[in-house]
């Protein structure tokens, strides 16, 4: 686990004045969300979460309103306290962390993006932007300079002097974007980025994120409600529901193989076709020769479709040795795209 | 004795506690209260000579301008026919002492009520003590303590100013509590996510945040100390209260009209000042204050 640049070890999170002792019975008696609440009037926000970024990957917290995900990114940068467990971020400890250093932690590691933008309205895009640097003491100069250039490659040049207000929606995201990177933190928390932005903005800030994050290399941690978009960006997805994470995986694996129905049911309308690789639903080749239509082992399923167009004879799956290491028939290529 | 009219004895004297206890107050501890008049005298004194002594016609130029800059040339304008009728109805002299006493109160309601309002929307326990507080304060007649604030401090000026401060206080408290409670929980989250102590949160966010909600309540407190000017002239604060109480006296309806609309016009000008300084630079399209009134005027001049 030495190349995890954000882990967390069995967190739990309970509300309430009396959440200790809901803890320890959480602990002894496996209360469920309910029995917390009813017996201790506690809510029971994040229930033993455990998960860990690597370096440089984009990983997606998925789930719907209420499941806790926004409540368990704070704890990264902790924001919010929590009630048991550990949190590790870049080869620190957060959880025992002194004042001071949480605050430098979060001033110079992590950067963090919020659903609605949080742009303060009484400061120009410099002064949002600099923000970081200036409660740290860094000198104007040197804040404006950082300024310009994360907003420079948010495309803003030109705007440090206005007021958020004077923006539109997509634009002051990319300025809260241009926040979180202007101390050119190792982390970046985003908590639902895109939501609040119509369709096509958001297609065109998620492919400007990512072609960011091509050359960055930030480790992200990325919330979102919206599967379609967990897919699009995450390396790993995590699916939350009531505070639990229930399955952790490549896009890939959650999309073919969810581990129970609330992720099934998610995963139900995605198209598979840029999901789905050659290699996980061919069959082994059992001697049968190879035929000339063939495709890589690592081929999307929409290739295969497009091999198919031809005819509908078998298609042979080659490894990176050109060799065939098996076969798809049209059969279990259409039953892997209807999912 | 009757059992049927057992409210005709006064079982709790009541009266006769607080008149005891006053007397000891007054008698062991009336040096502390004559030290509190102390900070209050200095302020009210340098404004009063400052604005008595003054050329009358330097002080008008001066409130124009304040208001020209304050709220644009039309509120210029405003100030500028209020102030010459108070001069022309001859209660100028009366006007600058109500003037002073005024801005002192609202100097020291601000410097307290700011302060206690930022730690009520910070600790709900102390809110929770302090609004019945902030109720007496508002709703009890303020004759019931003219008689001990007059026993503590004397009569006089600062002894108005203080019985002023009392009534005046609670609206800058109230709202200052309000207006940091009402930034957005995602705005100061954003500041600690981004390293912000308490202490720069408070400065660099909350307050600018709530700045047009305090400058309300400062703008109340001003309205309130205003409405105490004829009342304080009982403890014989000199004025335009006095003229009114005054013209009362003599049932002469020429000096109390001179007295009140002095003040009407007083009032109007103080208000819309104030309220000018609470609008935030984003309801004035971004605008540097320095942009505009005579400031940006004369700045526009020397740059060409």
């Amino acid at each position: 686990m030495s190349d995890a640049q954000i882990e967390c070890r069995d967190l739990w999170k309970i509300y309430g004045k009396r959440s200790d002792e809901a803890m320890k019975a959480v602990l002894s008696e496996g209360l469920t969300k309910d029995e917390v609440r009813d017996r201790y009037g506690c809510v029971l926000g994040v229930r033993n979460a455990s998960f860990s970024v690597k370096k440089g990957e984009i990983f997606c917290i998925m789930g719907l309103s209420g499941s806790g995900k926004s409540t368990l990114v704070r704890h990264v940068n902790r924001l919010i306290e929590p009630t048991a467990g550990e949190i590790h971020v870049a080869g620190k400890r957060v959880d025992t962390m002194g004042e001071d250093a949480l605050r430098q932690l979060r001033a110079e590691t992590i950067g963090m993006v919020f659903q609605h933008m949080a742009l303060w309205p009484h400061r120009t895009l410099g002064e949002n932007v600099g923000f970081g640097l200036e409660v740290r003491g860094v000198p104007l100069e040197e804040r404006r300079k950082s300024a310009e250039t994360a907003l420079g490659a948010m495309e803003l040049s030109g705007w440090i002097d206005h007021y958020p207000d004077q923006l539109s929606g997509g634009m002051q995201q990319r300025v809260g974007l241009a926040r979180a990177l202007a101390a050119d933190p190792e982390i970046l928390l985003m908590d639902e980025p895109f939501s609040a932005l119509d369709p096509l903005i958001r297609r065109q800030l998620q492919d400007q994120f990512l072609s960011l994050s091509e050359h960055m290399h930030k480790t992200t941690l990325f919330i979102t409600h919206d599967l379609d978009e967990a897919i699009r960006m995450g390396d790993h997805i995590a699916i939350m529901n009531d505070g639990e994470i229930v399955q952790i995986g490549t896009p890939e694996e959650i999309v073919t193989n969810p581990v129970d129905d609330y992720v099934a049911d998610f995963v139900k309308g995605i198209s598979r076709v840029g999901l789905v690789r050659a290699e996980t639903i061919m069959e082994p080749l059992d001697g049968r020769e190879g035929t000339p239509k063939q495709v890589r082992a690592d081929a999307e399923l929409g290739e295969i479709i497009d091999k198919f167009m031809e005819d509908q004879s078998p298609v042979t799956v080659t490894n990176p040795e050109n060799a065939p290491v098996g076969l798809i028939t049209i059969k279990a290529a259409l039953t892997a795209l209807r999912g | 004795m009757d059992l049927w009219n057992i409210f005709d004895k006064e079982w709790i004297p009541v009266g006769v506690w607080v008149e005891t206890a006053l007397q000891w107050v007054v008698a062991n501890f009336r040096f502390i209260f004559q030290a509190i008049k102390v900070p209050f005298d200095l302020v009210l004194t340098a404004l009063e000579d400052g604005l008595t002594e003054a050329p009358d016609l330097l002080v008008l130029a001066l409130i124009v301008l304040i208001a020209w800059q304050a709220g644009g040339r039309k509120l210029g304008i405003i100030s500028a026919i209020c102030m010459t009728a108070i001069g022309l109805m001859g209660a100028w002299e009366e006007s600058m002492t109500t003037l002073s006493i005024v801005l002192t109160c609202v100097v020291f309601c601000s410097l307290i009520g700011i302060p206690l309002g930022v730690l009520a929307a910070k600790r709900n326990r102390f809110w929770m003590v302090l609004q019945p507080i902030l109720d007496l304060m508002q709703t009890i007649p303020s004759f019931v303590y003219l008689v001990p604030i007059v026993m503590l401090f004397s009569i006089g000026n600062v002894s108005g100013v203080i019985v002023t401060f009392i009534y005046a206080l609670p609206p800058v408290v109230r709202l200052t509590n309000l207006g940091i409670r009402q930034v957005r929980p995602d705005m100061v989250e954003a500041a600690r996510a981004f390293g912000a102590s308490n202490r720069q949160t408070l400065y660099k966010v909350e307050l600018p945040l709530a700045l047009p909600t305090i400058m309300a309540g400062v703008n109340q407190t001003i309205m309130m100390a205003l409405s105490m000017v004829v009342v304080s002239s009982m403890i014989s604060v000199t004025g335009l209260g006095q003229m009114v109480l005054r013209g009362i006296g003599r049932l002469d309806m020429g000096l109390a009209t001179v007295g009140g609309l002095g003040i009407v016009f007083l009032a109007i000008v103080i208000d819309r000042v104030s309220q000018s300084f609470g609008q935030s630079s984003r309801a004035r399209n971004h605008q540097k204050w320095y942009e505009t009134g005579p400031v940006g005027a004369v700045r526009t001049l020397v740059r060409k």
